[in-house]
């Protein structure tokens, strides 16, 4: 029996629904319209569950699990809306918010920006922890490109579209924890770099951490659709 | 014993700063000052940020006059990327600057002067406010509303926003003007004429009024600052600056942006955060003059469109050489907002108004860059320095309130030596001091770039120091 006939039957959020064995929560979710916030994830992108938006209860573990990586089985009982999942999501908005400088007002993604989008949707209207204001600098090396780190994220959505459909692994992680940030090369300035200028770590990019130089004041929406479209051409050769 | 009279806060003007009237043994005032007391620093933590975000960064400095900042920083990034707008940008700029000129100086005029002008210096306070006005002259108050909304609703068609509009950019506007909303624009323009109409003519039933005050309002003689046309006609966004000296002869002329700097010094006084600009040559504070309406229609020799040329020739009989009196700023407040209506149905009729080329794009060109303008108050200086990958090392801002904090300082002094005798002094008194302030519209939030709240606070102070009486708001 071949994995595309073997079928799992779940629950997600009251509704009966069906799935192929090794899909995930968040895939099967998507597929019966049933909406389950995402920030680090991307369609086209192998997922890493590093921003927990995604977090699901599943009757019978006291884990949250992340439903971009967790894959479904035969009986499965999800809740994707429950008052704790609203709670954990808004503190994770929270965090994100006070660990750097989100100045949205002038900033290139107002407007386009997931983060701030997750907010207004996600009802955050305060951050109830201090700002951590950290001292961050902008890489304007790259003639076409500019990275501000002060508004990053760290979903890696960059690092991924680098090596995994532009083949460059440009962008890396590096540092621990707090002190994470994202690098080109073995740290050498982006205009320095093995970069080949293609753009796609910016349209991937959630926040106005990485932008079109040529994109100034608040008109600088993001474009990440053509992923999925090069994986099947990719696939179909 | 001496005393110190304390006004704190001054109200109805733009941003926070106290007066302090200091009275000698005898109850005469020996000094006096106008003190704005926050700091902001955006020169400091624009360091290291792109210089193509400065327009819209800079903006943030002020909600009232966030075009004039959005044009000077867009013209001082243009001159960083060494690229001549595309006419109809500039054009479409020139509108957007003009219409916030007729917001912000109804808002000065209507909002915050007139009730002291139309319900009188000694009205009962509780009531001189806009409110108080739209009660006693409805038809009056029902123009200031109209003209503000005027120049806010051209701000909002042209840059999708009321405050802050993300449209003007280095290198030009984001999109341009949709024919839709040229039309809308000039539907809106009769109902504006009318309300000038009604204003100018009680404007001038009000001033005869106010002789003793015209007489010791900052009523002195002082040099001048603004832009001007090579024509000699009235300029808010391009054009060089002409300074005039105290009889109106030319001191120097065609002042550009990059010129600015060498001409214009800043001096520091200790009793407030604002900076004192000066003429260079004559020194500090021998150098120091007036910007704003009063010495924009001081310097220029027309206004370029027909009513406002009217205006203009009424206003320059009201001396021989130029108006002296600060009084005045108010008047020429109200011409130039009738020119303001009068260029922007010019503009948008000019046949290139609808092009599409609105927007220039470069590089880093050069690693130093500075524009000017016509804020509301008066000249404006943005001046930038970027490293190689146009990261700013360094800005500075030299705004209009700055270049007008001597004469508002000196007409304060006038004011409170003429009004307040043997140390007696009531609020309608203070009032008058405060209204001296007003004329000049300063904005303290712009020339101080504030921080933190700071109300203002009027303090009488004697001759040892000792705290005599002070009027807090």
């Amino acid at each position: 029996m071949s994995d595309a006939v073997e079928v799992k039957t779940l629950i997600i959020d009251e509704q009966e629904v069906s799935a192929r064995r090794g899909q995930t929560i968040l895939e099967v979710a998507r597929e019966n319209e049933i909406y389950i916030p995402t920030l680090c994830h991307m369609e086209g992108l192998s997922d890493v569950g590093a921003c927990r938006m995604c977090l699901v209860e599943i009757k019978g573990s006291k884990k949250l699990l992340p439903a971009c990586v967790a894959t479904v089985f035969e009986g499965m009982e999800v809740s994707t809306n429950t008052e704790r999942l609203k709670q954990h999501r808004r503190t994770i908005l929270e965090l994100l918010f006070a660990e750097r400088n989100h100045i949205c007002s002038v900033c290139v993604a107002n407007g386009h920006c997931e983060l701030q989008t997750l907010g207004q949707e996600q009802g955050l209207t305060h951050i109830r922890l201090p700002y951590r204001n950290p001292q961050l600098t902008v890489d304007a090396s790259n003639e076409r490109f500019t990275i501000d780190h002060n508004r990053c994220i760290l979903c890696t959505r960059c690092v991924r579209v680098c090596a995994e459909i532009e083949g460059a692994h440009v962008w890396d992680v590096m540092g621990r924890g707090i002190n994470s940030i994202v690098i080109t090369d073995l740290h050498e300035d982006w205009g320095s770099s093995s970069c080949t200028r293609c753009g796609k770590c910016v349209q991937v990019c959630p926040t106005g951490a990485l932008f079109d130089k040529s994109k100034v004041g608040t008109d600088h929406p993001k474009n990440p659709e053509f992923l999925p479209y090069l994986n099947l051409m990719r696939e179909a050769q | 014993m001496s005393q110190t009279i304390t006004i704190d806060p001054v109200t109805r003007l733009e941003g926070h700063g106290k007066i302090t009237i200091q009275l000698n043994a005898q109850g005469e005032v020996e000094d006096a000052h106008f003190h704005v007391t926050q700091v902001r620093g955006f020169e400091k933590f624009c360091e290291g940020r792109p210089f193509y975000e400065m327009p819209s960064l800079m903006a943030r400095i002020c909600g009232i006059c966030p075009v004039s900042h959005l044009v000077a920083s867009a013209k001082a990034c243009e001159a960083i990327m060494s690229v001549r707008i595309p006419h109809t940008a500039a054009q479409l700029r020139r509108m957007l600057n003009l219409a916030q000129m007729v917001q912000s100086h109804a808002l000065s005029f209507f909002y915050l002067s007139s009730p002291d002008l139309l319900l009188g210096m000694e009205s009962d306070p509780a009531n001189r406010h806009i409110f108080g006005v739209v009660a006693a002259k409805p038809e009056l108050g029902r123009a200031g509303v109209a003209l503000r909304r005027f120049g806010q609703h051209i701000i909002e068609l042209l840059g999708n926003k009321r405050i802050h509009p993300g449209w003007v950019v280095p290198g030009g506007v984001t999109e341009p003007l949709a024919e839709a909303k040229r039309d809308e624009i000039l539907a809106m323009l009769p109902e504006a004429y009318a309300a000038m109409d009604l204003a100018l003519s009680a404007y001038k039933q009000i001033a005869a009024t106010f002789k003793p005050e015209i007489e010791v309002f900052a009523n002195f003689p002082s040099n001048y600052l603004s832009l001007i046309n090579e024509d000699e006609s009235i300029e808010f966004t391009d054009g060089a600056l002409r300074m005039i000296d105290p009889q109106g002869n030319i001191l120097e002329d065609g002042i550009t942006a990059a010129r600015y700097t060498e001409v214009i010094g800043e001096a520091v006084e200790p009793y407030s955060y604002t900076k004192f600009a000066y003429y260079k040559p004559l020194g500090y504070p021998e150098g120091s003059y007036r910007v704003g309406p009063l010495a924009r229609l001081n310097i220029v020799k027309s206004m370029g469109t027909p009513k406002a040329e009217k205006e203009l020739a009424e206003f320059k009989q009201l001396a021989s050489g130029p108006v002296e009196s600060s009084f005045f700023y108010h008047h020429a407040r109200l011409v130039e907002m009738v020119y303001g209506i009068e260029k922007i149905e010019q503009i948008l009729n000019d046949p290139r108004i609808l092009d599409k080329q609105v927007r220039a794009t470069a590089g880093v060109n050069r690693l130093e860059g500075a524009g000017q303008a016509e804020a509301p108050r008066g000249t404006l200086s943005h001046h930038y320095k970027v490293d190689e990958n146009g990261k700013m090392v360094w800005a500075n801002l030299i705004i209009a309130t700055g270049q007008n904090n001597n004469a508002m300082n000196k007409g304060v002094l006038q004011a409170a030596k003429h009004y307040v005798k043997d140390g007696k002094f009531t609020e309608g008194i203070l009032n008058r001091v405060e209204a001296v302030v007003r004329t000049f519209d300063p904005c303290l939030s712009c020339s101080t770039h504030a921080f933190g709240q700071m109300p203002l606070v009027l303090s009488l102070v004697s001759a040892d120091g000792e705290l005599v009486d002070q009027v807090v708001r």
